[in-house]
């Protein structure tokens, strides 16, 4: 998690250390799987900068309605009341925190820290390419004992 | 008024795509002077997605299969409000070909002969044996591995070998084979081998975004390098608004904007549309004179009617071992258990099922997530690692009959870029289609159990998978039934000719794109056959 959070381009230092407490909110860390959070610099950063069109402002009408019914700032509650906030929140602001999982997942499941924690490979397909094992071809057998059933014309 | 004309030429070609080359090539030994119009660009290998580490992202915004979505300069809009299922393409050299999953299935005998056999809609005015030889040209050019003996199929070419398996494929063979159903590799526009100067598949996941190895046989590296060696001039940018006709109903000509802007007239002998189902019928319709009121080469009223797609059904089953993920062609099996009609079944004509491997990490997130299979907070880990990696499915791809309610108009309101009316779809699934759509669930479901998928999820049919384009000018002898003759030269313009998938009298149960490709071929070897008496 962030020490230090600043403004950037499309959300002031405030608004920021909202949406990173949202999105450790949605994916938290986990010491078992060696995952971070969903909150981690690298990630929040990737988040913004996928941002396209109107979405940061969508995301930061969402976010001030968040803090406005938490009654506090939703990042100065506990583990518990977020979790409760977040809850509220899927009810009220389904349309646009759709729009900011589908981003977070796209950002979160391309991040190099996340892919090592699945032990797959943090890099491009193309050139290296992947393995994919020929198969047992004697499963054809049955298949080709049943014989040709083409329609005839 | 015209601010540019450019020099006669013999062919202008409207599309580069699976037909437009395809002709192009096969015209080019005729020492003709063959243009080709294309309003998109070439794409470059190096920027495809698969060379970037948000390869899976870039599948949904430049390089989505929707024209809406993607909205590039070189994309026209489409108004598919009305329509249960959108539609996809691409604009730019190789067209469709650039985005498509290169399951190259070929019709069947059958395909040819529904009215006959079932009767139902039309029997097309040709027939498998017609096709056949532009079959085997269209595999050769394009590069065609599978693998031969599929009792589904009269015997046909063997290029290359099948592409692998995987865990994927030996799984649901499995589950075929516990059902006794027929099940076999799937024949795929993919080079399992060095071929034509492409290299050979390197299972880079990501076909239906372009290939970066130029595996996948896209028709700007298979037919286009030799039309152009052959001579035949491919102008990008290049976005055709009308055809011009005179007044003894030949065309003169087409209308085009280049990349400026610029309005500009390209005489030419013959003109060839090869712009797809939606597309082709938007050329003729835009194309309105007082010898064509209700748009060019339309006096059967045909013109945009009857357009049909493959209603897709998707059927995915989650299993408790470790597969593929998104590794591999796309393409792996095909079965064709359920091809032919059984009334039995509630519905007539049949379908394939395509198994498709699996997914990538984002697109494994974004099923779970949004079908409420992986939850945020805490549990997401845990529930993610259930699915991860241990995907597999298929799609069933239904027949699709035609039928003049199901259409392709001009929108009233939308244009492109260019200024040029966009094409509105209008869509109802038949109560054929939808039967077939949910006996297909239920059989794949079956399937999916008998290979060990312990949580099935489904959609059908796909909203987002208007990819086939079909039958809005369809072919035929009678010109009050048909917009073309039997080998594709409008029955009102004797000098126009179509060569794209709204040939299509029937769609098949299959992918169209083998076929489109042959039809493009037989169409220009029927040209190069009558080029004393083309115009008779």
């Amino acid at each position: 998690m962030n020490e230090e959070i600043i403004a950037t381009e499309k959300f002031d230092s405030q608004l920021r250390r909202t949406l990173v407490a949202l999105l450790d909110t949605m994916i938290p860390a986990n010491d078992e799987f060696n995952a971070p959070s969903a909150g981690t610099d690298s990630i929040v950063n990737d988040v913004e900068q996928s941002m396209s069109d109107n979405t940061p402002v969508m995301v930061s009408e969402m976010l001030n309605r968040l803090n406005e019914q938490s009654k506090v700032r939703f990042e100065d509650l506990d583990a518990h009341a977020r979790w409760q906030a977040f809850t509220e929140l899927q009810r009220t602001d389904g349309h646009a925190l759709r729009a900011l999982g589908g981003i977070l997942l796209q950002c979160y499941y391309r991040n190099d820290q996340v892919l090592e924690s699945l032990g797959m490979e943090a890099r491009a397909p193309f050139p290296l390419g992947n393995e994919v094992e020929q198969g047992d071809w004697s499963l054809l057998d049955p298949v080709k004992a049943r014989g040709s059933f083409y329609r005839e014309v | 008024m015209l601010s540019k004309q450019e020099e006669r030429v013999d062919v202008v070609i409207i599309g580069s795509g699976a037909s437009g080359a395809a002709a192009a090539w096969s015209l080019a030994e005729t020492r003709m002077k063959i243009l080709c119009l294309e309003q998109g660009e070439w794409t470059k290998p190096n920027e495809y997605p698969s060379t970037t580490r948000d390869w899976e992202a870039r599948h949904f915004t430049e390089f989505s299969i929707s024209p809406n979505r993607r909205a590039r300069k070189t994309d026209y809009p489409i108004n598919d409000r009305n329509s249960p299922i959108a539609i996809a393409n691409f604009n730019g050299v190789g067209g469709g070909t650039i985005l498509y999953n290169a399951h190259f299935p070929r019709f069947h005998p059958s395909d040819f002969r529904v009215r006959t056999l079932d009767g139902v809609a039309d029997d097309w005015p040709i027939d498998y044996e017609t096709l056949e030889p532009y079959y085997d040209e269209n595999d050769r050019m394009m590069g065609v591995s599978g693998l031969a003996g599929d009792p589904a199929y009269p015997p046909k070419l063997e290029l290359m070998k099948p592409v692998p398996l995987g865990k994927a494929g030996q799984a649901l063979g499995q589950g075929f084979n516990e059902l006794g159903w027929h099940w076999w590799p799937s024949d795929a526009a993919v080079a399992t081998e060095p071929y034509d100067g492409r290299a050979q598949c390197i299972n880079l996941s990501a076909c239906t975004s372009g290939c970066a190895q130029g595996a996948k046989a896209s028709t700007d590296i298979t037919y286009w390098p030799h039309a152009i060696r052959a001579g035949v001039e491919l102008r990008t940018n290049a976005r055709v608004s009308q055809i011009l006709v005179d007044e003894n109903d030949m065309a003169t000509g087409v209308v085009y904007f280049d990349e400026e802007g610029i309005e500009r007239f390209q005489p030419a002998e013959v003109v060839m549309l090869a712009c797809n189902g939606v597309g082709t019928p938007r050329v003729l319709l835009n194309s309105t004179s007082n010898r064509f009121p209700d748009g060019l080469a339309n006096r059967s009223g045909l013109v945009g009617k009857n357009l049909m797609f493959h209603p897709y059904s998707s059927i995915q089953g989650v299993f408790d071992r470790p597969l593929d993920g998104s590794h591999g062609p796309g393409v792996c099996i095909w079965s064709q258990e359920f091809y032919e009609t059984d009334l039995s079944r509630g519905y007539v004509r049949g379908f394939t099922y395509e198994i498709n491997r699996g997914r990538g990490p984002v697109g494994t997130a974004y099923t779970g997530v949004f079908s409420g299979r992986i939850p945020w907070g805490e549990d997401h880990h845990q529930h993610y690692r259930r699915m991860v990696q241990r995907m597999t499915g298929m799609v069933g791809i239904c027949e699709d009959l035609p039928e003049e309610t199901n259409t392709v108009t001009i929108d009233d309101e939308m244009v492109d870029s260019d200024g040029i009316p966009c094409p509105r779809i209008d869509y109802t699934l038949s109560e054929n289609s939808r039967k077939m759509l949910d006996f297909s669930v239920e059989r794949a479901t079956e399937v999916l159990k008998a290979a060990g998928a312990y949580d099935i999820l489904t959609e059908a049919p796909i909203a987002g998978g208007g990819w086939h384009l079909m039958g809005t000018a369809r072919m035929g002898t009678d010109p009050e039934r048909s917009v073309v003759n039997e080998w594709g030269r409008s029955h009102d313009v004797k000098n126009l000719f179509v060569i794209d998938g709204s040939l299509f009298v029937t769609s098949a149960g299959v992918n169209p794109t083998r076929t489109i490709g042959a039809l493009a071929l037989y169409v220009a070897d029927s040209m190069k056959q009558r080029l004393a008496t083309l115009f008779d």
